[in-house]
């Protein structure tokens, strides 16, 4: 048997069984030490007491090296003209097949050691599994060039027929200057939070008060010799260089490298990573549309983050994880044209909004107007219980944006309809627009609270199989939504409205 | 395109047209009433155990007897009101909720599952529960506390028309 070495290009009549790349032998047994390294560590000082006791750390690690070993001896990989079966498992044998018309992603990653031994880890998205959180089938690794020849040969099986395919066209790569719209991003604040939260966790378990000790301790001293102001303003300072340093590295180790190409069959190919490789590939029947997005300090710099809204791809927080990334962090225009031309040249993408009632810019400001009130009430709260003054410093600000905030999220919502295309933008500090075929939309649901219902407002959310399964339309007329609905899946409300006749009219 | 407003005349979205079982009053008492329970259960307990003052048990006995009579009294009478479903030849229609209330429809092509679900409180009260699945993991039909019967004609209606529609549902 041999490592997956046949021309896949060719239909695979032949029901041969492949084994992964064999140098996948060299990674398995660091991965798996380093997976088991607290157990390791464990047996480690359990043993010490004892003569033998290191003998008994070094038989783990072989075993824990040795079991590393069957996961390559016991994958098999089925690749027919109908069908990919993977078997897997010692003790569990497990055999995943999926029908090929069902693949509608293949993901190409490439950790270091991958790289270094020219390997690549194939995850082939179904859709449906995914979203169940399962992930899609993953062959764990292969060689670049046979991964490669299996993602095209499971996405464009035509392409054999076709002897001289034309090359991939390029639609966009790095700008190197789009690297400064990494600390815009604030993703370094996640990593911030992250270490926060590690340290303190250290410090509960240890009962050891780490600001009294090494070099923490300097700096603490330092603090407490200085004034309340000199202190905030240089704590304040060293969270933002932070956050801009981590976000900067992040933007360069998830997007270094970044190139959106379409393939001739019109699959779109995105490449990214500086350290991990990944290659991405969507077919253009499950790309249902795009998402723009932008955090509130990248709308400052006139940019936005660009993502594809397809079937079969995860989403969810930590876009530059989810697989679906059409474009890094670049400037308004760049995603927009990008984004444009993925979805065949659409004026959908920049097409002028409706806006909504008067009655949906009360709503936003009142619940702005809420908000901010809770978070000012905790702030003086804790100022009072805490007797300090500082907690009162965020309490004003929170009061102060309130209303900016209020009016600006009015001023960002909004819908159209465009091209068959479904847009529906809102949100202040994450502003977020989203172009959704309206023939991917599989339902509605029409949502009212009870102060909504007094308002006369609706908010309607377009249900899809896609990206993140619904999208709302945020405090629309209720005439309004259902129209709209009525307008995007027609006959769909056959029977179910009212004859328009002893109604007003809603044209604005 | 077009706008909205022009794409279709101002319409006004009627309720479904059915209930659901008459019974479903009483089964959504019952299944409020455990919660009563731990909570005068809970104050029992801290009544017990503060040794407090006589005036004190008769205002939080009498306050939250009062709390859970109105709620055990209206909310499903309320719900029984908000609560419908309508099958139409296109489409799926359901209303459902109290204070945040929420109209689903889905096109009868879409649909990709149809299930039925009864707890035991609702076996006792001979209800059913029928959940319509479309692609969208976020749009998931509910029709609670049907009657039995109704609940299997309407699986039967459902199923027998979209297996007539090919293709995933996306």
């Amino acid at each position: 048997m041999t490592a997956l070495d046949v021309p896949l290009q060719q239909p695979v009549a032949d029901a041969a069984w492949h084994r992964l790349s064999p140098r996948m032998l060299l990674i398995h047994p660091i991965l798996e030490l380093g997976r088991a390294l607290p157990a390791l560590v464990g047996i480690f000082f359990a043993g010490s007491g004892h003569d033998s006791g290191h003998y008994w750390t070094l038989g783990a690690a072989g075993l824990v090296m040795l079991y590393s070993l069957t996961r390559w001896f016991t994958t098999r990989l089925q690749v027919t003209e109908q069908s990919v079966t993977l078997r897997h498992g010692l003790v569990r044998r497990r055999t995943v097949t999926t029908s090929r018309d069902r693949i509608r992603t293949v993901d190409l990653t490439s950790h270091l050691l991958h790289r270094a031994l020219g390997l690549a880890r194939v995850v082939i998205g179904t859709g449906t599994n995914d979203r169940k959180g399962r992930g899609g089938l993953v062959l764990d690794g292969l060689t670049v060039g046979v991964a490669r020849r299996l993602r095209d040969d499971l996405l464009h099986p035509v392409r054999a027929q076709a002897p001289a395919a034309a090359p991939p066209v390029e639609l966009a790569r790095l700008d190197r200057h789009w690297i400064g719209y990494a600390p815009f991003t604030l993703s370094g604040v996640i990593t911030g939070v992250v270490i926060w939260g590690l340290f303190w966790r250290i410090q509960g378990e240890s009962r050891i008060d780490l600001l009294r000790k090494g070099p923490l301790r300097e700096v603490t001293d330092w603090f407490t010799a200085r004034s309340t102001g000199t202190a905030v303003v240089v704590l304040v300072a060293a969270a933002v260089v932070f956050v801009a340093v981590t976000s900067t590295v992040g933007y360069v180790l998830a997007f270094w490298n970044f190139r959106l190409a379409r393939h001739p069959s019109g699959t779109l190919e995105v490449t990214r990573g500086l350290l991990t490789t990944r290659a991405t590939s969507i077919e253009r029947r499950r790309l249902a549309g795009v998402h723009l997005s932008a955090p509130l300090p990248l709308r400052w710099v006139h940019a936005t983050r660009t993502t594809a809204v397809a079937t079969g791809l995860r989403t969810g927080r930590g876009s530059e994880r989810g697989g679906e990334v059409l474009l890094p962090p670049a400037p308004a225009h760049v995603a927009t044209a990008v984004a444009t031309d993925v979805l065949d040249g659409t004026a959908a993408v920049s097409v002028a909004l409706h806006r909504h009632p008067r009655a949906a810019r009360r709503r936003r400001m009142i619940r702005s107007a809420v908000g901010a009130t809770v978070l000012a009430a905790a702030g003086v709260l804790s100022a009072v219980l805490a007797d300090t003054t500082w907690p009162l410093v965020p309490a004003a600000v929170a009061l102060a944006a309130a209303v900016p905030i209020g009016l600006d999220r009015y001023a960002n919502l909004g819908h159209a309809r465009a091209d068959g295309y479904l847009v529906t933008q809102f949100g202040s500090l994450v502003r977020r627009r989203s172009v959704l075929a309206e023939s991917a939309v599989v339902g509605w649901t029409l949502r009212t609270t009870f102060l909504q219902r007094r308002q006369g407002l609706t908010t309607l959310v377009a249900t899809t199989a896609a990206g993140a399964q619904g999208y709302p339309v945020l405090d629309l007329a209720g005439d309004d939504a259902v129209a709209l609905a009525d307008a995007v899946t027609p006959g769909l409300f056959t029977g179910l409205v009212h004859a328009p006749a002893a109604h007003r009219a809603t044209a604005r | 395109m077009t706008t909205p407003e022009a794409a279709a005349a101002p319409a006004r979205l009627r309720a479904p047209a059915n209930l659901v079982s008459r019974r479903a009053r009483a089964y959504w008492a019952v299944r409020a009433l455990p919660l009563w329970v731990v909570v005068a259960a809970a104050e029992v307990v801290v009544l017990l155990a503060t040794d407090a003052s006589a005036t004190a048990v008769t205002t939080v006995v009498a306050v939250s007897a009062a709390v859970a009579l109105a709620h055990l009294l209206v909310m499903p009478q309320w719900r029984y009101r908000v609560h419908r479903w309508e099958l139409t030849e296109t489409a799926v229609y359901t209303q459902a909720g109290w204070f945040r209330q929420e109209r689903r429809i889905a096109p009868i092509t879409r649909i990709q599952t149809v299930d039925t679900v009864r707890g035991p409180i609702e076996q006792l009260f001979g209800l059913a529960n029928v959940t319509v699945t479309t692609a969208s993991a976020r749009g998931p039909i509910l029709v609670h506390a049907l009657d039995l019967a109704v609940a299997e004609r309407l699986v039967a209606t459902l199923t027998d028309r979209a297996q007539l529609d090919g293709g995933d549902g996306t």
